[in-house]
């Protein structure tokens, strides 16, 4: 009867031990080995999946993922007009241009007006910038938020991803990495 | 000195517990008499951590920074009220508080449980001893509250501004003094089980304490959904986040315990199941202390992982547990079960109950522990988050939901009678809220509507134990069950409503500009800096307006100098309706600021329905208290007729 169901054979009566001594061991990992709390870009080491951008705005190079093959390292930048961190952002990637750093861009959910009235107000650091307006670019690279980079080699493999805006203390690494790109 | 005499408290309350624990020892391997003494003793025991915990507020309040524990975490600029709760608002105040209320309750364990025989309660005062002896060493060895620093720092380093808050003050507390409660239920359950004597006098002696822990655990949850809701800015009511889960987790246990109990009370069935319940309750109590105050998985409640405590409170909670399981595994089958039932009955309403409260429990137990255990296996990092839990607990809550508008109406032992034609009327209400939303909403997703649906059928179905009786002469604890059962109805519909009818609008805006949400038209009228005793704000201030007249809204983007911290002060307007919920962001180049803005129908209930489920349950407690005295008071009349 539905006594039945609650009233447990004597070897159940052991199982909430055995859980028990289950769990305990895992805490114990985790106390020994305290966790890594860095993502680690799954798409590192892997190849740009293949792609063909529009141009975001009149007068400026579409981009596609051939143009991430062309020998030489660049830094793709995921960024958007609506996006407010990005405005500071988009200086430091000026300052990684100056440097000789070949900066592309891919304009999330935009539009052509907003994307030349950003890059007029804050300043233009990219080569070329591709339109992605429904997010596919973005979701096939794994990236969760705007703005995000990657560093790509000559061969179009990833090298590094960038996760938020790249900021004054990140440039360093930012250049070691397409340094290593190389 | 005060800093001194509290770490002398601790320490003579720390020999006692010992004692006690010997005591008890003594006690089941001989004939002794230690009752006497052991109450004694356990009395002491808790006046003396009582004690230590009133120096630490003091020195709190006096902001004596020479204290190490004050300076890490208080200032001298902090507004009073947020210097006292400055005491359990770290790890170590934490702590003592948690210990202060073991030693307390089983202080009044000592004191007043006069149900149980002698030897279930001394093993009891022993349980509860041992488990307050662990606790002691931890503050003593590896987490002193009370450590001096020389040369005394000129000010502190502050508190988290989060914790700056009214519902800091109350929500710790409470939700520790319903964690702790259930140690009761725990140390009574593992002396019933040393002296093989579960029966429906120890199910009474330990009700009381499994309600008002539920209840305090209840307005603790209740409480925590909402500081979570306003202070973090987001607009939710429920992250799923370890910590809550680490909260929900003793509350579904002891929501289990709490139905199981009345079972064992009135009809001494379900004994095994009971004590393990009651076992279970705690231990979950002291995982969720443990993961925490561990800091071990990432949570909103960040705090500092430190191995040396994280270890320490392990080996307490795999000793306890440990030796409570073992002692399940080896008694529990000497357990004789009671009288038998019938399929269809409120004991077997109670044991589905049960069943579908253990399953939830078991979900949301996997789905907090996943991430790690996964780790542990494969080192593949992943996150348990909203959709598994909504998915996999939403449904069996709602099952549960509506089989708490029967289960009530059950007879004990065998039901004749057609129950199900009482429920024609709710069942009617139920599905005419289903037809409604199906007209009014044609594209709500289908768990709010089946929340609506049952919400109404619950709404209903909950009143019937009253209504088939002349309400005046049911017991207090049927008023209570009603109400709380009535706030499970009306929990389930703010969810349902704030799921189906919630307006979200996230938007850049300058001052001047007019934004919609829901029915309002906003406008930001303007954005001002301003300052409070340790804080610098901008705010913003909106001018909302549907059909009357307009109101003013002023959220803040509030800036702390100690620590340098940031937090949103979101300004949220209620109406009997919903909550107009505004919060404002950072400004972009052109001077635009970012805005946040929501229209929340009916979410209050969600917290209002919360808030009757405790009052429910405090009705029901202050009815069985009420009744055992009177109980009590009759018996001693008797006697003295008797013996006069």
């Amino acid at each position: 009867m539905a006594q039945g169901a609650l009233r447990m054979s004597r070897r159940l009566r052991f199982a909430p031990l055995a859980l028990l001594a289950l769990v305990i061991a895992a805490l114990i990992w985790r106390l020994a080995t305290p966790g890594d709390s860095n993502v680690h870009s799954r798409l590192e080491g892997q190849p740009v999946p293949q792609f063909v951008l529009a141009g975001a705005m009149p007068g400026k190079a579409a981009l596609s993922s051939s143009d991430l093959a062309t020998g030489h390292p660049r830094l793709v930048n995921i960024f958007a007009s609506w996006c407010v961190p990005c405005i500071t952002e988009v200086r430091v990637l000026q300052q990684l241009k100056s440097q000789g750093v070949i900066v592309d861009g891919v304009a999330v959910r935009d539009r052509p007006a907003d994307v030349a009235q950003f890059l007029a107000r804050n300043g233009d650091p990219y080569e070329r910038i591709g339109s992605d307006p429904q997010s596919r670019l973005q979701i096939a690279l794994g990236a969760s938020g705007v703005p995000e980079s990657f560093v790509v080699d000559g061969m179009g493999i990833i090298r590094y991803q960038h996760i938020g805006p790249i900021e004054e203390s990140d440039v360093s690494t930012i250049l070691a990495k397409l340094h290593e790109a190389k | 000195m005060i800093a001194e005499a509290g770490l002398a408290a601790l320490w003579l309350a720390t020999g006692l517990a010992a004692f006690q624990f010997l005591l008890m020892i003594l006690a089941l391997r001989s004939e002794v008499e230690v009752t006497r003494a052991m109450r004694a003793v356990g009395v002491a025991q808790g006046t003396l951590t009582l004690v230590a915990f009133t120096m630490l507020l003091l020195v709190f309040a006096r902001s004596d920074m020479s204290v190490a524990l004050v300076f890490a975490n208080s200032h001298s600029a902090k507004p009073f009220v947020y210097k006292v709760a400055g005491a359990w608002g770290n790890h170590e105040g934490s702590m003592l508080m948690w210990v202060t209320i073991l030693a307390v309750a089983g202080a009044f364990v000592a004191l007043f449980s006069k149900r149980t025989s002698e030897r279930t309660l001394i093993a009891g005062l022993g349980s509860q001893a041992i488990l307050a002896l662990g606790f002691y060493a931890f503050l003593l060895i590896a987490s002193n509250p009370f450590a001096r620093l020389n040369p005394a720092p000129l000010d502190g380093e502050g508190l988290n501004p989060l914790l700056q808050d009214p519902g800091l003050a109350f929500h710790p507390p409470t939700l520790y003094l319903g964690y702790v409660g259930l140690s009761v239920a725990f140390s009574l359950a593992v002396g019933a089980l040393l002296t093989g004597e579960v029966d429906s006098r120890l199910a009474r002696a330990m009700r009381p304490w499994v309600l008002g822990a539920w209840v305090l655990l209840t307005l603790g949850i209740t409480a925590g959904s909402y500081w979570a809701y306003y202070e973090l800015g987001w607009g939710g009511y429920w992250f799923w986040d370890p910590v809550e889960n680490a909260s929900l987790m003793p509350w579904l246990a002891a929501t289990a315990l709490l139905h199981s109990i009345n079972v064992l009370a009135a009809r001494g069935a379900l004994k095994a199941w009971t004590m393990m319940l009651a076992v279970i309750a705690f231990s979950m109590s002291m995982v969720g202390t443990f993961l925490v105050r561990s800091g071990i998985l990432t949570s909103v409640h960040a705090f500092a992982i430190d191995p040396e405590r994280g270890t320490f409170l392990l080996a307490l909670l795999a000793l306890y547990v440990g030796a409570a399981f073992i002692l399940f595994a080896l008694r529990g089958a000497t357990l004789r079960e009671g009288a038998p039932f019938e399929l269809v009955s409120r004991e077997s309403g109670l044991v589905i109950n049960n069943l579908i409260l253990s399953v939830i429990l078991g979900i949301v137990f996997l789905g907090t522990l996943y991430p790690l255990f996964v780790e542990a296996v494969s080192g593949e990092k992943l996150s348990v988050g909203a959709p598994y839990f909504d998915a996999v607990a939403g449904p069996l809550a709602l099952i549960l939901a509506l089989l708490v508008a029967i289960g009530p109406l059950l007879s004990w032992r065998r039901e004749q009678r057609p129950v199900l034609g009482q429920l024609k009327l709710p069942a009617l209400l139920g599905a005419s809220a289903l037809v409604i939303t199906i007209i009014v909403a044609p594209g709500m997703t289908i768990l709010p509507r089946l929340g609506f649906t049952v919400a109404t059928f619950l709404a209903a179905g909950s009143v019937l134990p009253l209504v088939v009786r002349n309400p005046l002469r049911a017991p207090l604890a049927t008023w209570g069950m009603v109400i709380a059962h009535f706030g499970i109805a009306v929990t389930l519909g703010g969810m349902a409503a704030n799921a189906a009818f919630t307006s979200e609008r996230l938007s850049v805006a300058k001052p001047g500009e007019i934004l919609n949400v829901g029915p309002w038209l906003i406008t930001l009228k303007d954005v001002t800096p301003t300052a409070g005793k340790n804080w610098t704000a901008i705010e913003g201030e909106l001018r909302a307006s549907r059909a009357g007249p307009a109101i003013t809204l002023k959220p803040q983007t509030r800036y702390f100098s100690n620590p340098p911290t940031e937090t949103n002060e979101a300004a949220i307007e209620t109406f009997w309706n919903g909550q107009l919920y505004t919060v404002i962001g950072k400004p972009d180049a052109s001077g635009a600021w970012q805005l946040r803005l929501w229209w929340k129908p009916f979410v209050t209930l969600i917290w209002a329905g919360g808030v009757l489920i405790a009052m429910g349950g405090a009705l029901a407690l202050l009815g069985r208290l009420s009744r055992l005295k009177r109980r009590a008071g009759a018996s001693a009349e008797w006697r003295k007729a008797r013996y006069a």
